[in-house]
């Protein structure tokens, strides 16, 4: 970009990067500000003023008691398999489908994508939804959690497009060579869509993980409770008893007030991190991903 | 490939032939397409047949073949209740602030960070507001919650200030605020990546051109810049007012309370406490279905918008 030298143009660069400090300072201080009071010692956390700077004394107890808790590591290792079998099943399905579909000499193209795209612009709702994931037995079984959102069509899209937007020669060349469509598509194809795997990998785990209103609708069965569902349950029901978390403290209600809140901050952290340590390792797709999502056909 | 897809297309073969010919061919590719199809097959068009049950009271145990059509019954009802202007208001107007703060909010992000000359402070900016968007709804809300309760942050700072205190879970007036503001942290990082790509994409010669004119930088951005990704803003524009009337439930009924429905309440929470709450299918399905018409009507609107824009339209 052309450099214009100058007061005012020093000025105007100088206001710029003042403001988007602040900007960042403001949408990170939030996550600061939890990540800091997880670390605080609850009893001085909970005297202190909620301006936080700086933790309030130091003390993991809070991590203690969140690591302790058979719930919260129950439905942690819920999520995590609903993340890895719903996440393969869904890369799975969406990058065979997004390939059949990206060969645009396949008759009957393109009325599948037609199909496809209706239902991001209708759909049959929430309560049809339900009647139908339920007439199928799905509910109360793991499923419930796999099955009625494995594919997401925006995602589809983008391996579609990406997919198509690969040169011709690539499968002409192995099918001279006397490879068949699973070959290519597991030889060549998905090595090349590796940007693309990754942006939608990623997409996908980080929906599974999320979500909270698929297994409130459908389960029942606490044993089958994702991480989401109990996060609910402690952050935002305030309700400590159904997971059995354990503050018991010595001092009076104040300290037991003290406790929950900070056992708050501490399931906060444990519950985000995760997915927080994936994603910057992804960042230089997501122009990419987006991108591929905003063309049609 | 082309060219005996074209010959197959001139030979003037019956269709079942033609169609036996494809599967034999391509019958991979089929294999390949069947579990996708199967998906939408059950979990998108089965559904769209459940709709039906708007016209009936349909009942579990005698499922959707057994139930008692009524016709409007459940529509009727629904345009007669105080809720359809309860619902439909509060849905506009948290589409409406959404649309006036919410949609400028990253055009402006995009603006500021692609004045920067790259390196790491553009990175590290980029990174803070995208990290929003990857934290579940549930966590989102609960913070939030955190800031906004009666001996949180924001209570704090007013007493500061020498303000009165807020009470949320009380006062229905700070609904829209406090979504619609939360919802800005959620989504700018996010959103505002279209738009830088978007200004990637405008010629370097144009800045050129007008530096040399000795254009300042804010008249630089005025009529180079946003004219250059005015076509991006017109279709992301002309996309959410095509869903102007859903806003989803999954972050509101994190939010609200009985205590403050009076304006928290919107279409798709309503139908999600009739229908799962009160089990009321059937009533429940036909305000959903209302819903869809009307963002099918208002998708199909701005559609034609955008032709007549020049651009490509969305369907």
């Amino acid at each position: 970009m052309a450099e214009d030298k100058g007061a005012g143009a020093k000025a105007f660069r100088l206001a710029n990067a003042l403001l988007l400090s602040l900007l960042a300072v403001a949408a990170f201080y939030p996550i600061f500000y939890v990540l800091v009071a997880s670390v605080s010692d609850p009893v001085k956390l909970y005297a202190a003023s909620k301006v936080l700077l700086f933790p309030q004394g130091f003390s993991l107890a809070a991590y203690k008691i969140v690591f302790t808790n058979s719930w919260i590591w129950r439905s942690y290792l819920n999520t995590l398999f609903y993340v890895v079998a719903g996440g393969a099943l869904s890369i799975f399905v969406t990058l065979l489908g997004g390939y059949a579909l990206s060969r645009k000499y396949l008759p009957g193209r393109s009325v599948f994508l037609v199909i496809v795209t209706i239902t991001m612009f209708f759909s049959g709702g929430l309560i049809p939804t339900f009647i139908i994931v339920n007439g199928l037995g799905l509910t109360d079984t793991v499923f419930a959690m796999i099955l009625p959102s494995a594919v997401s069509t925006y995602n589809l899209l983008v391996m579609k497009t990406f997919l198509q937007g690969l040169p011709d020669e690539m499968e002409e060349t192995s099918r001279i060579d006397g490879a068949n469509d699973f070959t290519i598509l597991w030889k060549v194809m998905a090595p090349l869509a590796a940007p693309a795997l990754a942006v939608v990998s990623l997409f996908y785990i980080v929906s599974i993980w999320n979500s909270y209103i698929a297994p409130t609708i459908y389960l029942r069965n606490r044993d089958l409770f994702p991480l989401q569902v109990i996060l609910r349950e402690i952050l935002l029901s305030g309700n400590t008893n159904s997971t059995n978390l354990n503050l018991s403290v010595s001092g009076g209600n104040e300290d037991y007030q003290a406790y929950s809140d900070a056992v708050k901050y501490a399931t906060i952290v444990v519950a985000t991190v995760p997915i927080l340590c994936v994603y910057p390792f992804l960042q230089r797709y997501f122009v990419k991903g987006v991108m591929l999502g905003a063309i049609k056909g | 490939m082309e060219s005996a897809q074209a010959a197959n297309r001139s030979t003037a073969a019956p269709a079942r032939l033609k169609l036996r010919r494809a599967i034999g061919r391509y019958w991979m590719l089929y294999v390949l397409l069947a579990p996708l199809l199967l998906y939408y097959v059950i979990f998108c068009y089965l559904p769209m047949f459940g709709i039906v049950i708007a016209f009936q009271d349909y009942r579990a145990t005698r499922g959707v073949f057994g139930s008692e059509w009524v016709g409007f019954k459940h529509f009727a009802a629904f345009f007669s209740s105080e809720y359809l202007w309860r619902t439909v208001r509060n849905t506009l107007s948290i589409s409406g602030l959404g649309l006036v703060f919410g949609f400028p909010a990253p055009i402006l992000l995009a603006l500021m960070l692609n004045e920067l000359r790259g390196g790491a402070f553009k990175k590290t900016v980029q990174t803070i507001t995208y990290i929003p968007h990857f934290i579940s709804v549930v966590v989102i809300v609960s913070i939030v919650m955190n800031f906004v309760s009666t001996k949180g942050l924001i209570n704090e700072l007013l007493a500061l200030l020498g303000a009165e205190p807020i009470r949320y879970a009380s006062d229905p007036s700070l609904f829209y605020p406090v979504y619609v503001i939360s919802g800005i942290w959620q989504t700018i990082g996010w959103d505002s990546i279209i738009f830088l790509a978007a200004l990637a994409g405008v010629a370097p010669e144009l800045y050129e051109a007008a530096t040399i004119d000795g254009a300042k930088r804010l008249r630089r951005i005025w009529h180079v810049t946003l004219p250059g990704i005015a076509p991006t803003i017109a279709l992301m524009l002309i996309l959410r007012m095509g869903g102007i009337m859903s806003v989803g439930y999954e972050k509101i009924i994190l939010m609200y309370n009985p205590g403050i429905y009076e304006k928290a309440d919107v279409i798709s929470t309503y139908v999600f406490r009739r229908g799962l709450s009160d089990g009321q299918y059937s009533f429940a399905a036909a305000v959903g279905l209302f819903n869809s018409v009307v963002n099918f009507i208002l998708l199909l609107a701005a559609d034609r918008a955008s032709k007549r824009l020049g651009q490509s339209g969305l369907l």
